[in-house]
């Protein structure tokens, strides 16, 4: 939007909205809502106490490991499927299931399987970001232009060659894409998770502030939660952009 | 009297019109008369603003400065004297073939029964007959064209604007409707302005034809292909008068092509 | 071989539950039943009619919260998508509420309404809506320019604009929106029964795991999971029926 002339920065409303928030606040409407200024103190109070490194540390770990095993296992898979027939039709049917199941539902199982602890936790996490990056790689390896493959073929490429030099950067929009979306995944399955399983990270926290009505404190962490989750949704949107120029001319 | 015999001479006229875009001239000063009756072709390189001046006489853009009459009216906006047929067809994806050939009268609220027999009338003229209720989805782009084309008629304009209509086809079906619009110039009473970047399609089809220069656009030339228009369309393309103007146009133009 | 498609699904089906089967007599933990235990516990819980009215008390929520979403986040979206002005304002919102977990505002929504329907429904709505939103306007902003330039040239309203060529124009990214509207709205609706209070099929969970019956556990997880699946494959089915030759793909996930 413009205003007299002048672009106005995407996300530059939320500004306003946090004036909104520091209004409501101050005007004591109700206990839940303490002014936002309330909530960026108690968040520079707690941002370095042992309780909140704690929670995000644990946080952080179950995260990574759970979103670099989705990728490791996914993207292979993907690319598997891409290329062969076979384990396609196999495998096609249940990615879809769980793509769309609501995977919430198997926290109680992995909790009776692997306990109340950062394995489950971490198990979730892949399990939700996972499926969307096997689709992705899957699709990128099939959309590849049949005439990249055919000029492979013709100049004599090696499988290995064909591989690395192009099957892999061919497909590379698509399975970044998917990664980006399986992140996005990941960290609303690692929340998720830790809600369920509330004695680690964050959910522990969350038990803490709302047996005791900390407003500020549940709020200051779920800012923080939700910046962290956009910044690292955004970063990868734009690693998204570097490589995708060349999608849509493929 | 003048001024009565200039009316009826030409169906629109464009005066003085430019057309900027931020600091970009797209358009400059440029004037042209369009004969009533007859297909006027606007012809150039890409870049040229082909497109720009007939979406200005279609009222979709407004020029900078200048204006443009139609029928002695100043256009200040689309209207019912103006049809338009789109480079890439614009058809409703959603809707089956009689419906799109009529949402231009469905657009100006003709009764259902009243505004479907007018697009069928159409579409059998256009060759389409059986493919009512067919969807856009389901026929090729000749054919799509041909339901862009059903649509443009059925409103009865006097003026018909079209926008490279035929370069999203394959070339023999390009011939077909080159020789199909012959003969819809000579069987409607309608003025035609056809915007192309084929130098051998404007010269087949036009009764005049104005090129476009570009950065920033003028009217370099305009020619009109009188000798060849009787001659049959089965022996055009062999008349020397159709090589000569071929050659001439390309010899003006070739200087501007990347 | 003409039925290889089907055979193979069949295959595919075979091998996973076999496994499932096998795992289960090993067996791999006291807690991992096996695929012919769960599916009798499927069996009689079905006979009783538990899981019935199970699905009566979660499906309630869910059904509640997807059409205030889909009502409210169809009508913001368009909103959004029409006019730069609450494009400004609101995009951002949903912008950060999609890649947001939002499901840590469950705790807050707990403390300020309660543990009752009305929470319950909050979280399938926090859950569903951003997509719901966040599809609709993006379709709106992405009509092509020349169906627009269409309607105005064949002297169409800024209502028949709207009407005839927006809306319908959006309808199937709308509509995959719904689609992903609910498959969100499944999680928040199992979220919310697992976490705010047992009830329907998140109450059979607990109850099961806390009697260690865990082939009851496993049924109705197993039924909760087929249930949403197969709902949401009818949908992409009408969605593929409805907007046939008029699909492209989808604005977001």
């Amino acid at each position: 939007m413009k205003v007299l002339g002048y672009r106005l920065p995407g996300m530059s409303s939320l500004l306003l909205w946090g004036l909104l928030w520091e209004i409501v606040g101050r005007l004591d409407v109700t206990f839940f809502i303490p002014p936002l200024s309330e909530v960026f103190q108690t968040l520079f109070s707690i941002i370095g106490t042992p309780a909140f490194v704690k929670a995000i540390s644990e946080t952080a770990y179950a995260f990574v490991v759970g979103v670099t095993s989705a990728i490791v296992i996914g993207v292979p898979v993907g690319i598997l499927m891409g290329k062969s027939r076979l384990l396609d039709e196999l495998l096609l049917p249940w990615v879809n299931i769980f793509l769309s199941a609501p995977l919430t539902a198997l926290v109680p199982v992995l909790m009776v399987l692997f306990g109340f602890g950062m394995k489950s936790i971490i198990i979730i996490t892949t399990l939700f970001a996972v499926w969307i990056i096997i689709l992705n790689s899957r699709a990128g390896v099939m959309q590849i232009n049949r005439s990249l493959v055919e000029m492979a073929h013709c100049f004599g490429a090696s499988p290995m060659d064909a591989f690395t030099k192009i099957y892999f950067w061919a497909a590379l929009p698509e399975i970044l894409g998917g990664v980006r979306i399986g992140v996005i995944r990941g960290v609303k399955g690692v929340i998720i998770g830790q809600l369920l399983i509330s004695i680690v990270g964050f959910g522990a926290l969350f038990e803490l502030y709302s047996a005791n009505f900390l407003m500020g404190h549940f709020w200051a962490v779920l800012i923080v939660l939700f910046a962290l989750a956009f910044t690292i949704s955004e970063f990868l949107a734009y690693l998204e952009r570097r490589v995708g120029y060349y999608a849509s001319k493929r | 009297m003048r001024d009565d015999e200039h009316d009826v001479e030409y169906a629109v006229s464009v005066r003085d019109v430019s057309k900027n875009y931020g600091d970009v001239e797209a358009l400059k000063d440029l004037s042209l008369d369009f004969p009533r009756g007859q297909l006027t072709s606007i012809l150039g390189p890409s870049g040229c603003g082909k497109t720009t001046l007939l979406k200005i006489i279609a009222g979709l853009l407004s020029p900078t400065s200048g204006e443009v009459e139609v029928n002695g009216k100043t256009v200040t906006g689309p209207g019912p004297d103006r049809a338009f047929v789109f480079q890439d067809f614009a058809l409703l994806p959603w809707a089956s073939v009689i419906r799109n050939v009529a949402f231009g009268l469905e657009l100006r609220g003709v009764a259902k029964s009243e505004r479907e027999s007018i697009a069928q009338k159409y579409i059998k003229n256009v060759g389409l007959s059986g493919f009512e209720n067919s969807f856009p989805h389901e026929l090729s782009g000749g054919m799509r064209q041909r339901v862009g084309l059903a649509r443009a008629l059925s409103v009865d304009a006097q003026v018909l604007l079209m926008d490279e209509p035929f370069s999203a086809v394959d070339e023999q079906t390009r011939r077909k409707f080159q020789e199909d619009l012959l003969s819809l110039v000579q069987q409607e009473s309608k003025t035609f302005i056809f915007v192309t970047h084929s130098i051998e399609e404007a010269v087949f089809v036009s009764d005049q034809i104005a090129i476009l220069l570009p950065r920033p656009s003028r009217v370099s030339e305009i020619i009109k292909p009188t000798g060849i228009r009787n001659k049959g369309t089965d022996n055009i393309r062999r008349d020397p008068e159709y090589l000569d103007i071929v050659d001439r146009i390309w010899a003006s133009l070739r200087s501007y092509v990347e | 071989m003409r039925n290889r498609p089907l055979f193979l699904k069949l295959l595919s089906a075979v091998i996973v539950f076999g496994a499932w089967e096998i795992a289960g007599r090993i067996p791999v933990s006291y807690a991992f039943p096996t695929f012919l235990e769960s599916m009798s516990a499927l069996a009689t819980l079905t006979l009783e009619g538990t899981i019935f009215t199970a699905y009566a008390e979660t499906l309630k929520p869910l059904v509640v919260g997807i059409i205030i979403s889909a009502v409210l986040g169809i009508g913001i979206g368009l909103w959004t998508g029409l006019s730069a002005k609450f494009d400004w304002l609101f995009s951002p919102i949903f912008v950060v509420m999609q890649a947001a977990p939002l499901a840590a505002l469950i705790p807050l929504l707990i403390m300020v309404y309660g543990i009752g329907l009305t929470s319950k429904v909050l979280v399938v709505c926090i859950m569903a809506m951003p997509v719901i939103v966040l599809n609709t306007s993006g379709a709106v902003r992405n009509t092509p320019d020349t169906l627009k330039e269409m309607g105005r040239a064949f002297l169409g309203t800024e209502r028949d604009l709207l009407l005839k060529i927006v809306i319908p124009a959006a309808s199937p990214i709308i509509f995959a929106g719904l689609r992903l509207g609910v498959s969100a709205g499944f999680i928040g609706a199992i979220l919310s029964e697992l976490k705010i209070t047992p009830t329907g099929v998140g109450d059979i969970i607990t109850y099961s795991r806390s009697i260690a019956d865990y082939p009851s556990m496993y049924a109705a997880i197993f039924s909760i999971i087929v249930l949403a699946v197969l709902f949401l494959n009818l949908l992409e089915r009408v969605e593929r029926h409805l907007f046939k030759g008029n699909i492209r793909g989808y604005v977001s996930d």
